[in-house]
């Protein structure tokens, strides 16, 4: 006879990994989904768009100045006959790069910063503390617009602009990553690797900032979406990315003067620059929501 | 706690010292107001160019130490310089602050006021459609830059005017076209400010609301709010009283920081809708290698922002018993 028949049948409880839980809750956050869809399209776009399409950024089309879209021009073109459509791909692919970058590396910069002001302490803490007090006081906005006034110009004149962007982007993050290594660094975890005579270099690198890793993850993600915003900010008056190149800032900058007259150089690339944003904003809330178990709108996992 | 306040105040002296020395470097080696004159046509004698740029304090054949020194002790006695072309800095930033602060005062008050009720409005009701609807506006508009907002509402304001042939909407400077009724003064000021107030609040309320409906979360969620309601008050008073008023604490440090630093913070405002305040000032300096002037911009912005630190920590003071106390 049977001695489980009468009992229920229980299915195996099915566990799950962080990563599948991670997973999981970003999924169930529809917009952060259509967020990542959106960035996936946008820098699909970027990429292939120079290939695909019969107007390049450059090309001056002699027959047709400031026509509104028609079949020739999908979005119009400029006062100087060039494409709209052409140069916003051109701009986007030069506001993606830009804000992806300056996130990288204002993330990275904040968590050695951080990380290594609260696990060293003493004077390089507060002299590190210090330094992030004083690019907090300034107006970062002018002074990247000033710094950027008496830059060299040419092909690589962004390149200055990622790092001015990045030098300003990361002291409130450093703050953030320095007071959650401060109750880091007491764990049982770190002091053993202490004890068992690790530098502090390795025990920053492979201890300390991996568990930091969800707060620096959302950190990246929302930087993009500032970095993006600040890039754009400085190209519309002009400070930023400097013609022939473009970006969506210097697009809409152009286009903003004649919006009420001839808007369609000013809709196409703002409202790119909109969904862009927009979209890097959802997959970052939806990183917090995932990744970040305190949150109070993850919902339950 | 006097001498806590007064390290710190000394602290923060040191910083905006540093701050403003480090900027008038960079503007002085990066700005080269003689290209402003190199350029006219007819073309200037290279010494009366020369001349203007040593009268004000602004030629690099002049040592940088040498010229650092000749502004410091200009600041020191309360003088902040001229523009290349002559006009003073100090009377430039003491109109334009007037102009600031008569656009932004309305516009960040009540875009404040509004974020925090749509904030803990929302979070009372979190996951439902209303929630939805005003969570996802507020993302909308996070995500657009100001300049796209204020254009926008430019070519809606057009719009309007054409189909209404009415001039309803005024969207340039502080003033225009006075009429000659009654208060007709008034009114016309009214309406250069409709459109920027607007675009601030909007502004304003959307990050406002975002920051004000985690707080209002987190405090819904709190063990007292669940004592509140455990023993019987009413939902109303357990939201109010208990919740919002924990909620608000971390929001009046906000609110003084922001109020502090509106000043700087509303350039692409004042720059669309061309109210010459102190936002605007700011990028002019640096469109017309305005060295003195971006200096003091900055120490103006440097102030505001430490009088936002010291406001906020004393609104902390005021609203949390637990600080109060301690």
């Amino acid at each position: 006879m049977d001695i489980t028949a009468g009992l229920p049948v229980t299915s195996p409880v099915k566990r799950l990994t962080r990563r599948q839980l991670i997973w999981r809750r970003f999924l169930r956050n529809r917009m952060a989904v259509v967020g990542a869809f959106g960035i996936a399209f946008l820098f699909f776009l970027a990429v292939a768009g120079p290939f695909v399409l019969y107007w390049k950024f450059d090309d001056i089309d002699t027959a047709a100045f400031l026509t509104p879209p028609n079949s020739a021009h999908l979005l119009g073109t400029t006062r100087s006959g060039r494409d709209v459509l052409a140069l916003t791909v051109r701009g986007l692919g030069k506001s993606l790069l830009i804000g992806f970058l300056v996130a990288l590396i204002s993330t990275s910069l904040a968590a050695l910063v951080g990380a290594s002001a609260a696990y060293l302490g003493g004077w390089y803490e507060r002299s590190m503390l210090w330094i992030v007090d004083l690019l907090l006081v300034v107006p970062s906005f002018f002074l990247i617009a000033v710094a950027s006034r008496g830059a060299p110009e040419g092909d690589a004149a962004w390149i200055l602009l990622v790092v001015l962007l990045a030098a300003f982007a990361w002291p409130l993050s450093a703050r953030v990553v320095r007071s959650l290594t401060l109750s880091i660094r007491e764990r049982e975890y770190v002091l053993a690797a202490r004890f068992m005579g690790l530098s502090a270099a390795r025990i920053i690198v492979r201890h300390i900032l991996p568990n930091a890793s969800s707060l620096l993850i959302i950190d990246a993600t929302l930087g993009v979406g500032y970095a993006i915003l600040s890039e754009t900010g400085l190209s519309y008056f002009g400070f930023g990315v400097q013609p022939p190149d473009t970006s969506l800032g210097t697009l809409i900058g152009e286009g903003a003067r004649m919006a009420t007259t001839y808007p369609w150089i000013f809709t196409g690339p703002a409202v790119v620059l909109v969904f862009l944003v927009l979209c890097v904003n959802a997959v970052g809330d939806g990183l917090r929501d995932a990744l970040d178990p305190a949150s109070a709108s993850g919902g339950t996992a | 706690m006097i001498r806590y306040l007064g390290r710190r105040l000394l602290n923060y002296a040191a910083l905006l010292f540093v701050a403003v020395s480090l900027t008038w470097v960079l503007a002085a080696t990066q700005l080269n107001p003689r290209a402003l004159f190199q350029l006219r046509q007819p073309p200037i004698d290279p010494e009366v160019i020369e001349n203007q740029l040593l009268r004000y304090n602004l030629s690099e054949n002049v040592p940088l130490v040498e010229r650092y020194w000749t502004w410091l002790s200009g600041v020191l006695r309360g003088d902040w310089g001229y523009s290349p072309l002559g006009v003073s800095v100090a009377e430039e930033i003491s109109t334009r602050m007037w102009v600031s602060l008569r656009l932004l005062l309305i516009g960040t008050l009540l875009g404040i006021l509004l974020g925090v009720a749509f904030g803990a409005w929302t979070a009372t009701r979190q996951y439902r459609v209303s929630d939805r609807v005003v969570t996802g506006i507020s993302l909308l508009i996070i995500s657009t830059p100001a300049f796209v907002i204020g254009h926008v509402t430019q070519i809606g304001a057009t719009w309007l005017n054409n189909l209404t042939q009415t001039r309803m909407f005024e969207f340039i400077g502080e003033t225009g076209e006075v009429g000659d009724y009654p208060l007709a003064d008034l009114v016309d000021r009214a309406q250069h400010l409709l459109l920027p107030t607007l675009v601030l609040i909007v502004l304003g309320a959307a990050s406002m609301s975002r920051i004000q409906r985690n707080l209002m979360l987190d405090s819904l969620g709190a063990d007292y709010v669940r004592t509140a309601r455990a023993k019987g008050l009413r939902e109303s008073k357990a939201v109010m009283k208990h919740a919002l008023r924990t909620a608000l604490i971390p929001t009046g440090t906000y609110v003084a920081f922001s109020v502090a630093t509106m000043f700087t913070g509303a350039t692409f405002t004042e720059r669309i809708f061309n109210f010459p305040g102190i936002g605007q000032y700011g990028v002019d300096t640096i469109t017309n290698r305005d060295v003195n002037g971006v200096v003091a911009v900055t120490a103006f912005a440097g102030v505001c922002v430490l009088v936002g630190a010291v406001l906020s920590d004393i609104m902390v003071a005021i609203l949390d018993p637990r600080v109060r106390l301690a």
